[in-house]
C-alpha cells in the first residue's frame, strides 16, 4: 500500500510538469502581450500613448524575453513559492488570487459534500424500491439535473429569486460582510448565502452520481450471495448496507477524481454568471487581459487539484476495495 | 432478466422470432424497446430536419431588423400566443390581433396592447421574406406566416412572435429555429472530430503496448487533468475577433474536439485490450495477417457499436461547450446565430427581468441536450444485444 502511494505520487510529478508547459503555452497562444492589449483598451478610451513607453513597459516586465525563458521564470518562481507578479492588478499574484482561491476550493467541497449528502440516499432509495414511483421521481429529476446546464440553471434561479423572492442574489456575501474582514460573522454569513452557488454548481454531479450508484447497486442486488444473505434471513437494511451497498460506492469514491474537476471546471462559469468573489471572473479578466501570471496560476491551481484529486480517490478505492490491485 | 417471470408461452415465442436474427436486426430491436430512446430520436431528427430547412420552418428573416418606422421599434414585444376565441364568442381558425405600439407617458415604457377590433387568419405557406434555401434554390414561401396582405418589409405588417422580439426588434422565434444549424452541427462535426482521434490513439495505444502505449496514456492523463472550460476559455480567446463566422465556427469546434477526445480514447483503448485476445483476432494474428488488417477489419468494427453511442453521449458536451462559450463571449459572434450567442441577450439580470423571454434558448438547449442522452442510452443497451 505504502509504495503504491509513492508511486502514485512520484508519477505526479511529470504529469505536473507536463501540465504546466501545457498550460503556459496555451496562455501564450493569443497574439499580442498585456501591452498591447493595454494599449488597445487605451486607445478605445481615445488616450493616446508613446510606443516608447510601450516598450518601457514590456522591458520592466520582461515581456521581450523569450518564451522559454518565460516559462522557467515563472515555473521556477512557482516551485519556490513565488506566483509571480499580476500585471493587471499592479500586485503579486498570491495576494490577488488568495482569498479567492480559498472561496474557490471551499465552495468546491460544500457542492462536493452537498453532491455526496444528496446522490447517496437517493441513489440508495432508487435502486432497492426500482420502478417504484420515487424511483421515476428522481429518475425524472435526475436526467433534467444532468441536462441543464448549470450556468442556465444560475440564470435561471436568479431570475426566479429576483423576480418572485424580491431578494437580490449573487455575492457570497451580504452587503454588510463584503469587504469586512473575515470574523465569525462573516464565516455564517458565508453559510447563508453559499448555497445558491452550492445548489447550481453541484447539481449536474449529483444527478450523475445517483444514475452511477443506483446502476451499480442494482447490479450487486442480483447477484447469488445477497441471495443467501437474504436467506440466512439478515434484516432487509442491513444486508443491503453490509454487502452490495459495501461494492456499489466504489463509484462515490472514484468521483473525488472526475467530480471536483467537473465542480471546479462549471464553478468558473458559474462564478461569472453569479458574480461570485471566487477566482472563475478574475480568470475571465485575466485571460482577456493576457495577464499571463494570473491566468496561468489560476489555471495550474486548478489542474493540480485534479491530480491530487485523482491520487485520493484511487488511495480510497483501494482501501474499500482489497480486490483493486497496486501495481 | 425480467423476461425471467414470464409465462413460458410468451419467452418461447421471443426466442423463436429472435433467434435467427441478425446482430443489426437484434439491435434495432432493443433499440426499439428502449421508449425514451425513440422519443429522443425523433427530436433529434425534427431538429436536424428543422436546421437543414430553418429558412423555410422559420416565419421571418433572423438577421436582419424586422422593418421598422419612427411609429413602430417593435423592440421587445412579449411573446405572443395565436388565438382561437373570436371577441364575438365564436371559435375560428388560429387567428392573431395586430399590435399596437404605445409609449406609456409616465413611464415611458413602449407597451404593445391588442387591437381586438381587427384580426388577422395564421395561413400556412404564406409568401414573407425571400431566401435562398442550400443557397441556391430561391423562395419567399415560409411554412406559416400571419396573412394580411401586406409586403414582407412594410413596418405595418402584422406579425406573431411566438416568442417575442429582441432589443433589436428582431424574432426570437426564428432566430431559435436558426439557431439550431449551427448549435446541433457544431456537435455532429466536433464528435466526428473526437471520433477520429479516439479510434487513431486508442487502437494504437491498446494494440502496441510498452512505451508507445505509456506515451498517450501521459498524454490523455494530462489532457483529462487540466480543468477543460478553463482551457478552452483560453483557447477560444486567442480566435482572432477579424475572423470570419465560418472560421471561428471551424475553430471552435476543433477547440472542444481537442479536449474531449481522451475520455473516447480511453474507452477505445479497454476495448481493443479485451478484443485482442479473441480468439479471432489471435488466430488471426498466427495467420500473419499485417497489422493493418487486424486493426481495420478485426479491432475496429468490434467496438464500432459501442464507440457510436459513446459518441452519441459526446454530443451534448459538445453543444454545450459552444453554448457556454459563446454565452460568456468567448465563441461565436453576432452575426452568427447559435443558442449561444441568443443568450448573450440574457446575460443581464436587468434585462431578463424586464424580457424574461430572451432566455428562452435555454429550453432548445436542455431539449437536446435529454434527446441526445436517451438516444446515447438506447444506443449503448443496444450496442450488445446478446447481453441479456
Amino acid at each position: 500500500m505504502v509504495t503504491y502511494i509513492v508511486r502514485r505520487v512520484l508519477l505526479m510529478i511529470p504529469t505536473i510538469f507536463l501540465i504546466s508547459i501545457l498550460t503556459f503555452f496555451v496562455i501564450e497562444l493569443p497574439p499580442g502581450d498585456f501591452a498591447s492589449r493595454y494599449a488597445e483598451a487605451l486607445q478605445a478610451q481615445g488616450l493616446d500613448f508613446d510606443d516608447e513607453v510601450l516598450e518601457g513597459f514590456r522591458e520592466l516586465y520582461h515581456l521581450n524575453d523569450p518564451t522559454i525563458i518565460r516559462y522557467f521564470k515563472w515555473i521556477g518562481g512557482f516551485l519556490t513559492g513565488d506566483l509571480g507578479y499580476s500585471i493587471e492588478h499592479r500586485r503579486p499574484v498570491a495576494e490577488v488570487l488568495g482569498e479567492r482561491m480559498v472561496l474557490t476550493v471551499v465552495l468546491s467541497l460544500v457542492s462536493l459534500l452537498f453532491t455526496w449528502v444528496v446522490s447517496f440516499p437517493i441513489g440508495v432509495y432508487s435502486a432497492v424500491r426500482q420502478y417504484s414511483f420515487g424511483d421515476y421521481f428522481w429518475t425524472v429529476i435526475g436526467f433534467l439535473g444532468l441536462a441543464i446546464p448549470n450556468f442556465l440553471l444560475a440564470l435561471v434561479l436568479m431570475f426566479v429569486i429576483s423576480k418572485y423572492f424580491g431578494g437580490a442574489i449573487g455575492g457570497l456575501f451580504s452587503r454588510e460582510y463584503q469587504d469586512a474582514a473575515w470574523s465569525i460573522g462573516k464565516v455564517l454569513d458565508l453559510f447563508r448565502n453559499i448555497w445558491i452557488p452550492v445548489i447550481v454548481v453541484g447539481t449536474a454531479s449529483t444527478a450523475g452520481l445517483i444514475r452511477v450508484l443506483r446502476a451499480n447497486l442494482l447490479d450487486e442486488l442480483k447477484r447469488p450471495y445477497v441471495e443467501l444473505a437474504r436467506a440466512k434471513g439478515l434484516t432487509e437494511r442491513k444486508l443491503i448496507i453490509k454487502y452490495p451497498l459495501r461494492i456499489a460506492i466504489n463509484p462515490f469514491l472514484s468521483s473525488v477524481g472526475w467530480v471536483l474537476p467537473g465542480l471546479i471546471s462549471g464553478a468558473v462559469i458559474t462564478a461569472i454568471v453569479l458574480d461570485l468573489p471566487t477566482a472563475g471572473p478574475l480568470y475571465l479578466r485575466s485571460i482577456r487581459a493576457e495577464d499571463m501570471s494570473l491566468a496561468g496560476t489560476f489555471m495550474m491551481f486548478l489542474a493540480m487539484l485534479t491530480v491530487v484529486g485523482t491520487l485520493i480517490s484511487d488511495i480510497l478505492l483501494a482501501i474499500a476495495d482489497p480486490r483493486i490491485r497496486y501495481d | 432478466m425480467a423476461t425471467a417471470s414470464g409465462p413460458v408461452l410468451f419467452q418461447e415465442e421471443r426466442v423463436q422470432s429472435t433467434y435467427d436474427a441478425s446482430q443489426w436486426r437484434l439491435m434495432r430491436i432493443s433499440f426499439a424497446r428502449h421508449k425514451l430512446a425513440v422519443v429522443g430520436a425523433v427530436v433529434v431528427v425534427l431538429g436536424y430536419f428543422i436546421a437543414l430547412f430553418a429558412e423555410f420552418v422559420a416565419p421571418y428573416d433572423p438577421g436582419a431588423i424586422t422593418f421598422v418606422s419612427p411609429a413602430r421599434s417593435n423592440q421587445l414585444i412579449p411573446p405572443k400566443l395565436p388565438r382561437i376565441v373570436h371577441p364575438d364568442g365564436g371559435l375560428r381558425w388560429f387567428f392573431v390581433h395586430p399590435l399596437v405600439e404605445m409609449r406609456d407617458q409616465e413611464t415611458l415604457m413602449v407597451t404593445y396592447p391588442e387591437d381586438t377590433s381587427v384580426s388577422y387568419p395564421i395561413r400556412l405557406f404564406v409568401r414573407g421574406a425571400p431566401y435562398k434555401l442550400f443557397g441556391f434554390i430561391r423562395s419567399d414561401i415560409h411554412l406559416w406566416g400571419v396573412a394580411d396582405g401586406r409586403a414582407y418589409d412594410d413596418p405595418e405588417k402584422v406579425r406573431l412572435h411566438l416568442f417575442g422580439t429582441d432589443q433589436k426588434s428582431r424574432d426570437v422565434f426564428s432566430r431559435i429555429l436558426h439557431g439550431t444549424r449551427i448549435s446541433l452541427s457544431i456537435g455532429l462535426l466536433g464528435v466526428a472530430m473526437q471520433f477520429v482521434l479516439a479510434i487513431v490513439f486508442g487502437t494504437i495505444s491498446g494494440y502496441f503496448s510498452g512505451p508507445l502505449d505509456n506515451a498517450i496514456q501521459r498524454l490523455i492523463e494530462v489532457l483529462t487533468s487540466v480543468p477543460t472550460l478553463p482551457l478552452w476559455m483560453v483557447l477560444s480567446i486567442s480566435i482572432p475577433q477579424s475572423w470570419p463566422v465560418i472560421r471561428v465556427f471551424f475553430a471552435i469546434t476543433i477547440i472542444l474536439s481537442l479536449l474531449s477526445w481522451p475520455g473516447l480514447a480511453r474507452q477505445v483503448r479497454g476495448k481493443v485490450l479485451s478484443l485482442r485476445e479473441t480468439e479471432y483476432v489471435v488466430s488471426a494474428r498466427l495467420d500473419n495477417a499485417p497489422t493493418s488488417r487486424i486493426m481495420f477489419i478485426h479491432l475496429i468494427p468490434g467496438l464500432m457499436s459501442h464507440l457510436i453511442a459513446s459518441l452519441t453521449l459526446a454530443i451534448p458536451g459538445t453543444i454545450l461547450g459552444e453554448t457556454s462559450l459563446s454565452f460568456l463571449g468567448l465563441g461565436l459572434h453576432e452575426p452568427a446565430i447559435s443558442w449561444g450567442v441568443l443568450l448573450q441577450d440574457a446575460q443581464q439580470l436587468r434585462t431578463i427581468l424586464f424580457a424574461p423571454w430572451l432566455m428562452i434558448p435555454v429550453i432548445p438547449v436542455i431539449l437536446f441536450i435529454l434527446a441526445f442522452n436517451f438516444v446515447g442510452d438506447g444506443l449503448r443497451d443496444a450496442a450488445d444485444p446478446y447481453k441479456s
